[in-house]
């Protein structure tokens, strides 16, 4: 019934399944659609979008795909060729129409005879001017306004309601600043992150403790019932963002992997470099030259037990790792590498996430380097590269 | 059965089609919008409207799937077997039930409401997909199918805080509470305080609505706070005018506490008011 609707839905990109399309015509079935233009567009939407991100691509789609089923902007042949059901118009009529006006539907014969000189008035309407559609649009009595759904057309409705109104809900495209929002596609990358989870027992104890029981009861020659705490997890993460520079082509992915480990981890300490750790880090680049911290002393916060996350592209020069001085932002006294080398011997569990695709690595003289300075834990940002990662991290 | 608002609830067309479309094919209906719109109000009040029975679960990071459907309780058995009770033999006894076990039993069809399913693990959704889908599920212990006869109103509502999964999501209608327009948010008005006068409220209202226009701030205030502030702006018995003080000191809203929930927005609402002023003098 509305399948070309439902394919062009697919291709909008909107994540449409079989499963939703049957439920839509279960509904339809059902009536729920009610034969308002209006409620079907709210019923369709509630079965077919499940993300607010893609209720704006919904009513685009819906306004383009269903404009021109309505509107008779083609004549009387484009209706009788659109499917909408005869009922839609009979009480989409009712709807609209005053009662003066249902008299003269009766006055003129009916419904069939309405539809019949509706066609004729079209046809004569050709003949006489261009713009075919207005005439029945702007003439706000003539009982054919009702088919017409176009913003002119509805007008003979408009103090039944609120909802109602000229333009139509679909066209007012009320949820256009939902559609970029962050978050897309965080659930992969938080599935793949699952693997770092390292469960540990602390708090209350409040689980029975079978094993301790059972051996505990064996020992004593008594019941003796062991409780111990819920598994939490326990992992600690430190995350380091190179920021910036040629990550800028990178943010959108980026920005999904922070919030994925935002959430994914309690212990989660992260901080902001660029191309290369230096001397300093710090936690806000909006004040990166103010607030840095120095390197030092996050090595001496944060345990052996956090594992180092770094994440960023480590395309720069050559220079910029290896010598004294090669930032491109400030003098470094000591070299990159040295202060890779440092944080690489107190975090004994270290990866390096880079953006940049693996079949790229091998050009890059600097992403040769860093591999080599990470000891080949270089992992691509993809969601096998993260497994990847969660695996060596683990070990 | 249909759902069409309570006299305590202004529900919108979209709302109401998103909700009757959910009893009828008897889906369950996943409502998301920003916090304060009314998400969990919303089975309350389809409950009220129906007059059906309201069963809350409300979901914590630390909840299981395996919670709403039943939990054995191995500790009291042990303990019970211990003192030689009776009712160690049948195992039964120590089977307790959860929420959904609750509505799938309840023989009135209940509404149910599963509150902020997003604050669970990220797979909990998944463990629910069969039982939500088939509303039914089976006891190992006992070896039994608790199956719904008349299922329930199945409510979800989401802060977004985690993606939900596909497969989960390809089951259930989907609603999202948009922000009220000045419209709307007015008639919710008249049906919380029906007596409130109505200066008073156009005032309020503009205010609120330029108060949420402000870039910046931690957290925009939502309908609940609004309703809270009228509260107090009633109690206080404040005249409309004012609302509209030009006097520098009070370029925050009288009372803005209820509207404004930290102390940087409450900074930040000071500063762009008194510049706002001093450009209007």
């Amino acid at each position: 019934m509305f399948t070309g609707f439902f394919y062009k839905l697919k291709e909008a990109r909107i994540p449409v399944s079989l499963r939703e399309y049957l439920t839509l015509l279960e509904a339809v079935e059902k009536g729920l659609a009610n034969y308002a233009v209006e409620d079907f567009y709210y019923l369709a939407r509630a079965a077919l979008v499940k993300d607010e991100r893609h209720l704006d691509r919904f009513d685009q789609v819906f306004g383009a795909h269903f404009k021109g089923m309505i509107d008779l902007a083609d004549g009387m042949d484009e209706v009788a060729k659109a499917d909408i059901p005869e009922e839609w118009l009979r009480k989409l009529a009712e709807k609209f129409l005053t009662d003066a006006e249902k008299a003269e539907i009766e006055a003129l014969g009916g419904w069939e005879k309405l539809m019949e000189t509706l066609k004729q008035r079209l046809e004569e309407q050709k003949g006489r001017h261009q713009g075919g559609n207005k005439w029945i649009g702007t003439a706000g009595t003539s009982p054919f306004g009702a088919y017409g759904y176009n913003p002119e057309g509805v007008r003979i409705g408009q103090d039944k309601s609120r909802h109602r109104r000229a333009v139509k809900v679909w066209d007012k495209r009320e949820f256009k600043n939902l559609d970029d929002s962050v978050e897309i596609g965080t659930r992969n990358i938080k599935v793949a992150l699952r693997r770092l989870r390292k469960w540990a027992r602390t708090g209350a104890a409040d689980e029975l403790d079978l094993p301790g029981t059972i051996s505990s009861t064996a020992r004593q020659g008594w019941l003796d019932v062991q409780m111990r705490p819920e598994r939490h997890n326990a992992v600690k993460v430190l995350m380091l963002f190179d920021i910036g520079g040629s990550m800028d082509d990178h943010i959108k992915v980026c920005e999904e992997l922070f919030s994925a480990v935002k959430t994914e981890f309690k212990h989660l300490e992260y901080y902001y470099f660029h191309n290369c750790p230096y001397e300093g880090l710090w936690k806000d680049n909006a004040r990166r030259r103010t607030d840095q911290v120095s390197t030092w002393d996050v090595i001496r916060t944060y345990g052996a037990d956090y594992k180092l996350v770094i994440v960023g592209d480590a395309t720069m020069s050559p220079y910029e790792i290896t010598y004294p001085g090669g930032s491109v932002e400030h003098w470094n006294q000591e070299a990159g590498a040295v202060w890779m080398q440092r944080l690489l011997d107190h975090f004994e569990h270290a990866a390096w996430i880079n953006p940049q695709a693996e079949n790229w690595w091998q050009y890059h003289g600097s992403i040769q380097i860093m591999h080599k300075l990470m000891e080949g834990r270089m992992y691509p940002l993809t969601l096998e590269g993260l497994d990847r990662m969660t695996g060596a991290l683990n070990r | 059965m249909k759902f069409q608002g309570t006299e305590n609830y202004v529900a919108t067309e979209d709302l109401m089609v998103a909700v009757n479309a959910a009893i009828t094919l008897q889906r369950p209906l996943l409502v998301k919008g920003e916090p304060g719109t009314g998400k969990t109000v919303l089975a309350e009040e389809i409950a009220k409207s129906l007059g059906k029975k309201l069963i809350t679960w409300s979901i914590k990071s630390t909840t299981r799937a395996q919670q709403g459907l039943y939990e054995y309780d191995a500790v009291s058995r042990l303990r019970d077997s211990q003192l030689g009770d009776a009712r160690v033999h049948d195992i039964a006894n120590y089977i307790v039930k959860g929420k959904l076990w609750e509505a799938f039993e309840d023989e009135s069809a209940p509404v149910l409401l599963i509150d902020e399913i997003d604050k669970a693990d990220i797979e909990f959704p998944n463990d629910l997909l069969q039982e939500l889908d088939r509303m039914e599920f089976f006891v190992y212990e006992t070896q039994e199918t608790i199956r719904a006869t008349n299922r329930p109103i199945v409510i979800i509502t989401s802060n977004n805080e985690k993606e939900l999964p596909d497969a989960f999501l390809r089951r259930c209608f989907f609603h999202y509470i948009r922000f009220p327009d000045a419209e709307t948010m007015a008639e919710i008005v008249a049906v919380h305080f029906p007596d409130i006068q109505k200066r008073l409220v156009s005032e309020a209202l503009n205010l609120f609505y330029d108060m949420r226009d402000v870039g910046g701030l931690k957290k925009k205030p939502s309908t609940s706070e609004l309703l809270d502030w009228l509260k107090l702006l009633v109690a206080e018995d404040l005249p409309p005018e004012a609302l509209r003080a030009k006097d520098a000191k009070t370029a925050v809203p009288p009372l803005h506490g209820a509207l404004l929930k930290n102390e940087q927005d409450v900074h930040l609402f000071e500063r762009l008011a008194f510049m706002a002023r001093r450009e209007g003098r």
